[in-house]
């Protein structure tokens, strides 16, 4: 059973991300971790009709390729946490659902991979659930309509505004004795930390404060 | 580390990267100073037509809109506004722009809900404190008129 240290919480099993994958688009691709995805789009559309869509078919696309790395079936995940920008999930729910795999819909903004493993390797704690997959996705062109302006729209970008990335990860969780594989040990929730930063075109200074207290 | 409000915004403020300013401000200047000449060339060629000077002023404007709406269409005109700022923004081509970006953008909702929902999701603002003002200066000249005859 997990024991509590001021606010960690140590795991007892041995939750172990078995596999995972990064699906990118175009820009991602060139950047200085290029060599580190699984798959990388040209097309930002992935040839589909609206933004929305590209994103979730990029969750699907990563969540499968996780699913191929770990050797896994579909019928062996008893759970997959994911979680992204836009109303009600939709980046997750609709990429999900033809994967016969209950999903659990998580909102935590940028630490939403965070978030999702911590939920998955909680549920591999319990005992009741094998496997479960982590995940997040997010897409530039939706997160702009969401929360900016649209894309076309002739508005001058300051040099602190933030590029949201295009692209989705996803981890496999599992209990599992291969020491190569990366163990998740302990986990802490930061709490939420507002130093006032109104301007949303700086996240950065809005969200670099984390105000974690870690006890030994 | 324990961090006041006043102490991080300072901070912030001090390590955020201002915008360029000065080159800025000449790009808008150029840019915008451009459409103002396009603007008055229309004015001067459809003033040889046989339109008098209200007719020529509108058919200006028309023109500026359509051309704006079929940069922004071509994906050209967020490109420009991206070093043009005010130049752009404040032409009509900025109020053009605002219209018909979310117009694209929302296309994929549907034609009612999507398109003519949100088309002036960004004018809308504009619009209403434009007719606002309106109302508040005519109501201004209309007292001043009456007490002053």
């Amino acid at each position: 059973m997990a024991t509590r240290n001021g606010g960690t919480v140590i795991l007892e099993k041995s939750v172990r991300i078995i596999s995972n994958a990064a699906a990118v688009g175009k820009k991602e691709g060139e950047g200085p971790l290029k060599s580190e995805f699984d798959l990388v789009f040209q097309d930002d559309k992935l040839g589909q009709i609206s933004w929305e869509k590209a994103e979730s078919e990029l969750l699907s696309m990563a969540v499968k390729k996780a699913l191929a790395n770990g050797n896994t079936e579909n019928s062996e995940v008893d759970a997959v946490f994911s979680g992204d920008l836009l109303d009600q999930c939709i980046g997750s729910s609709f990429s999900l659902r033809g994967f016969s795999i209950p999903v659990c819909g998580l909102y935590g903004a940028c630490s939403t991979m965070a978030l999702s493993l911590c939920a998955a390797s909680l549920a591999i704690e319990t005992g009741g659930f094998r496997q479960c997959i982590a995940a997040t996705c997010s897409h530039f062109c939706s997160a702009e309509r969401q929360f900016r302006f649209p894309l076309e729209y002739g508005g001058q970008r300051t040099p602190t505004s933030q590029w949201t990335v295009t692209g989705a990860g996803a981890a496999l969780l599992g209990e599992s004795r291969n020491k190569n594989l990366p163990r998740i040990e302990k986990l802490h929730l930061g709490t939420i930390c507002d130093l006032g930063i109104t301007d949303a075109n700086n996240m950065g200074a809005a969200m670099a404060p984390v105000d974690v207290k870690i006890e030994p | 580390m324990s961090v006041s409000k006043e102490e991080y915004s300072n901070m912030a403020k001090r390590f955020s990267p201002s915008s360029p300013i000065i080159s800025d401000c000449l790009k808008a200047f150029c840019i915008g100073g451009l459409i103002c000449v396009l603007a008055e060339l229309l004015t001067f060629f459809f003033s040889k037509t046989n339109m008098n000077e209200d007719e020529v002023k509108a058919l200006v404007l028309v023109v500026i809109i359509a051309l704006t709406a079929l940069l922004t269409g071509l994906g050209i005109f967020d490109s420009l506004a991206k070093h043009a700022g005010a130049g752009t923004a404040v032409p009509i081509t900025g109020f053009a722009n605002s219209i018909v970006s979310p117009a694209m953008e929302f296309h994929t909702e549907g034609f009612v809900l999507g398109t003519a929902a949100n088309m002036f999701k960004l004018a809308g603002p504009v619009i209403v404190f434009g007719c606002g003002s309106a109302v508040l200066y005519g109501l201004i000249l209309w007292i001043f008129n009456t007490f002053r005859g």
